[in-house]
């Protein structure tokens, strides 16, 4: 171990710590705020709603984004909705049962101190979001509804139809457009980060390139926030949008931020099975029609015949069966497991028998079909759109796969990763979520992070470290945009065969087989030695047409694959490491007697936050200690 | 199946563009739209041609990146559906397919079908927000909103930005997209202060824009993937309308 993980956890009960916390930290003055420049990496949930948010606060902010708009970033796709312990329902729920929830759901692998501030904001983030005009579902009285979401006992998921994401970010895209038009935002759209800049140990800017002229610049900051969302796309096909990438957050680690659990994957398990080789990515059926729907697969092995005829007794409710207090709503990772379970026992349907039926013909029953359309009507549409199937009429076949990573680099709690300035907001980041997401809950943690945590925080930091004067003329800022062409040319003149979507896709096939839903030391050592040798091909024999100097999609693909190529080794590595099971990340030779996940708390009860050690080194393992001081330890059980 | 792609190709803002012609085979119904280019695009790769460059990103009708012109409709042949989630079964054998990129002034092209519409954010610089600064809120239940308002403002904030509005109108005009937040925010009690001064704002602001005007052909209602109402360009001319009779300061 090399680093010195500091959680900077505040002291005192956990439920004065963020107060106390915000408390103790250092202000800047209003007048001084306006000479700091702050560089945010991301216009999603956890970007735009820091940018927005630390510009009402007067500093100097640049977002970037690599689509079109800011208004596009990935969390515009979330459907099910964002949790809030505001128990309107009266059904018990609390701050403290939020945390609570998280925790153990997350299965023990995340930080309490962290959870519980998450958990305490949730309620502003409602506020805050309804002021906005988000325009959640109400009552007839016009008051806020709410619905169950995967593993909650509550009802206390918020909801816009099934467009949350949406609507959540064009809540807070309207406000970093209304600083944007304000000054205090200066925004890059269609705009790459490509390297961080770290003068003496701080993080002291960007290198980014300009995806339509293909200008590469040099953009100096006294702060720098990367919110640049998850990486399941290392797996090829995911629910991820196509441009979603860890190129941020892997050009940060090999300037020295830890990448804490990079293997914590989290399979979803209602998504659309896949269909057909040219497929590029699946599409997620959101998790909310589990409150309505029922999973079954036939009893029998190999039964073809037309699910609607196929009477009960022959029918496998397995969910409900083997989860009886949570039936459906059993959390992602566990309900995931059992349907590859009962497909690899062959009794899964659909032509490839990767897949299992999810059935409303009982909710059309007792609620009218008029109350599931109400429900979910644009999620059966697109269903249908996709499959041509009509899911009212006939069960919809779902498949999990992967949609969220819970690892991401390491922050303390201040959000700041172990480079001095850097800090890591959203999916981004390993924080909240443990070894397992609950449904409802990153687009909670975007914005916990975006509006109320960084804009704090970041004052923090400039105030104790007054960072000086720098230029983009200091050797730091020109090694790294010399670095940064060099590779850009380096990936045109390689000239060879393969297209980049060929070796995304055949990583993507490495890792789904052996570091997907389940894992085992033989299937993760050949993981490790095929990976490299696909890198090792990729630099030999990718062919990128075009010029650096305009749009080249192709060229910006190469670059977020060659980062894919190096991450998903460090995945690997991290998975073989943790023998235990826990929470998404199951080892075979860790489970119970009935298959249920078995953690290891003696050895693996920390945060594996990995260090980069130079080309073609391992990489160094450092260990934050989790400490449970108010939920304990247990074993996770939803029967 | 095997289809006839005429697409339009344009090496950058300034070039000149043409149609040129494509094979594309072995295409299944089930693949969509997109992913019937990713294949003609592999292809092109192998070949050491350049690609087609078009914007896509979530390929699930939502982020509003995909925009492109399908034989003269913005999205293609099926209602309600942005060209991502279109699939390849709304085409047959043997069809020739004409692909080309939005096309208004105010969209510049930047490569192929790819087009700038960083106009469309600037309408909402413009006033397509509701000011609430972070930490500002009171208790979110505080609000009541009635059903029927927040159904009818959740109707027009589906919208995705995706432009198809635009190129489908034949003055080219922004009109649905603007006022489909205009009736958003209009709608809800948040809303109400800056009503009309947001209305005069991002009205004035889509004329400086170089968008053409509005004359309710009603192109723009049916391109629409989100299939926003024509309805909503009524309310935003009232408001408009109140906004300059009322002498509202922008
Ligand atoms: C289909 C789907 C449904 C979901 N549903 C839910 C749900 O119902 N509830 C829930 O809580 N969560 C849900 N999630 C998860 C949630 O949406 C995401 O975790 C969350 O939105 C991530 O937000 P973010 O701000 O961290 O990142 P993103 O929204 O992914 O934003 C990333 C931003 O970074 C930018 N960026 C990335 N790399 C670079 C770079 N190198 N240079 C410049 N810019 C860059 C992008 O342009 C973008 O602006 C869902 C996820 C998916 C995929
Ligand atoms: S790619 Fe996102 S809407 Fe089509």
């Amino acid at each position: 171990m090399t680093l010195n993980l500091q959680a900077r956890i505040p002291t005192g009960p956990l439920p004065q710590k963020w107060d106390k916390h915000r408390f103790e930290m250092k202000l800047v003055s209003p007048a001084n705020k306006r000479k700091y420049t702050v560089v945010v990496v991301g216009s999603g949930l956890a970007g735009g709603a820091a940018s927005a948010t630390m510009s009402e606060l007067g500093y100097n902010v640049k977002c970037f984004c690599f689509q079109d708009s800011p208004r596009r970033a990935h969390s515009i796709a979330a459907q099910g909705g964002i949790n809030a312990a505001k128990n309107y329902r009266n059904d018990g729920d609390s701050v403290y049962r939020l945390f609570y929830d998280t925790v153990k759901g997350g299965d023990f692998r995340s930080r309490e101190a962290n959870v519980y501030r998450l958990a305490e904001l949730s309620v502003n983030i409602i506020d805050q979001c309804v002021a906005q005009g988000v325009p959640f579902a109400r009552e007839y009285g016009g008051l806020l509804a709410n619905r169950s979401f995967g593993g909650a006992q509550v009802s206390r998921t918020f909801y816009a139809r099934g467009q949350t994401g949406q609507q959540l970010l064009l809540g807070a895209y309207q406000a970093l457009e209304r600083q944007i038009a304000a000054g205090g935002v200066k925004m890059y759209p269609r705009t790459e980060m490509l390297d961080l800049v770290v003068i003496d140990g701080q993080a002291r800017g960007i290198i980014a390139r300009d995806l339509v002229t293909g200008a590469i610049e040099a953009h100096v900051a006294d702060a720098v926030v990367l919110a640049s969302g998850g990486y399941g796309n290392v797996f090829f096909l995911s629910t991820n949008a196509q441009g979603s990438n860890a190129t941020a957050i892997w050009r940060a680690y090999k300037r020295g931020a830890a990448f804490a659990n990079p293997c914590f994957t989290q399979i979803h398990p209602t998504c659309i099975p896949v269909h057909g080789e040219y497929q590029s990515k699946l599409t997620l059926m959101s998790e909310s029609l589990r409150n309505d729907g029922r999973v079954w697969v036939p009893k029998q092995k190999g039964d073809k015949r037309d699910p609607r005829q196929i009477p009960e007794a022959d029918r496998d409710y397995y969910l409900e069966r083997k989860y009886p207090s949570f039936g459906n709503l059993a959390p992602r990772d566990i309900a995931s497991r059992a349907a590859k379970e009962v497909c690899d026992e062959g009794r899964g349907v659909g032509e490839t028998g990767f897949g299992v039926y999810l059935d409303f013909a009982d909710a059309i029953k007792r609620l009218g079909k008029s109350v599931i359309e109400d429900r979910y009507g644009n999620l059966f549409d697109m269903y249908e759109r996709i499959t041509n199937e009509n899911p009212y009429e006939v069960p919809m076949r779902i498949y999990p796969a992967v949609h969220y990573t819970m690892g991401g680099l390491w922050v303390d709690y201040n959000l700041m990763s172990t480079v001095n300035g850097l800090h890591v907001t959203g999916e981004a980041n390993f924080s909240d979520h443990g070894a397992n997401r609950l449904g409802a809950s990153a687009l909670m943690q975007g914005l916990a992070d975006g509006y109320f945590i960084i804009p704090s925080t970041i004052g923090d930091y400039l105030a104790t470290r007054k960072p000086a004067k720098v230029d983009t003329t200091h050797a730091a800022f020109r090694d790294a945009l010399a670095g940064v062409a060099e590779r850009t040319k380096r990936f045109l003149a390689i000239e060879g065969k393969r297209t980049v979507a060929s070796f995304h896709r055949e990583l993507g096939k490495i890792m789904w087989e052996y570091c997907g839903m389940s894992r085992n030391e033989a299937g993760l050592k050949i993981a490790l030695t095929k990976i490299p040798e696909l890198r090792a091909e990729f630099w030999r024999n990718v062919n990128i047409p075009g010029s650096d100097a305009e749009l080249n999609q192709a060229l910006e693909k190469a670059g977020r694959v060659a980062d894919f190529l190096e991450l998903a080794e460090l995945m690997c590595i991290d998975a073989l490491h943790r023998t235990e099971s826990c929470g998404a990340h199951f080892r075979e030779e860790s489970q119970t007697p009935d298959g249920e996940a078995l953690r290891d708390d003696d050895h693996f009860a920390y945060v594996a936050a990995w260090e980069y050690a130079g080309e073609g080194k391992p990489p160094i393992l450092n260990r934050e200690p989790l400490v449970f001081e108010n939920v304990p330890l247990s074993q996770r059980s939803y029967k | 199946m095997n289809l006839t792609l005429h697409v339009w190709r344009q090496a950058g803002p300034d070039a000149p563009g043409k149609m040129v012609i494509y094979e594309a085979t072995g295409v299944s119904p089930e693949m969509s739209f997109l992913e019937m280019l990713d294949v003609v695009n592999e292809g092109l790769t192998e070949r050491g041609e350049v690609p087609i460059a078009f914007d896509h990103d979530c390929r699930e009708g939502i982020c509003g990146s995909c925009s492109l012109m399908i034989n003269g409709v913005a999205h293609g042949p099926m209602r309600g559906t942005a060209t991502c989630q279109l699939h390849m079964r709304s085409f047959k054998d043997g069809d020739t397919i004409y692909i080309e990129p939005w096309r208004a002034r105010a969209f510049r092209v930047i490569k192929d079908l790819a087009v700038d519409r960083s106009p469309l954010d600037r309408i909402i610089q413009a006033g397509g927000f509701i000011t609430a600064p972070t930490g500002s809120a009171q208790d979110a239940n505080n609000i009541l909103v009635a059903k029927e308002s927040v159904d009818d403002a959740m109707d027009a904030a589906a919208c995705i930005g995706c432009g198809a509005c635009v190129a489908a109108c034949p003055n080219a005009s922004a009109s649905l997209f603007t006022a489909a937040k205009i009736t958003h925010l209009g709608l809800l009690p948040q809303g109400q202060s800056e009503r009309y001064r947001r209305a005069l704002k991002m009205v004035q602001q889509m004329e400086l824009e170089e968008f053409g005007s509005c004359t309710l052909h009603g192109e723009c209602q049916e391109a629409c993937p989100k299939e926003i109402s024509i309805d909503t360009i009524t309310r935003m001319n009232r408001d408009f309308l109140r906004a300059s009779l009322l002498g509202t300061r922008p």
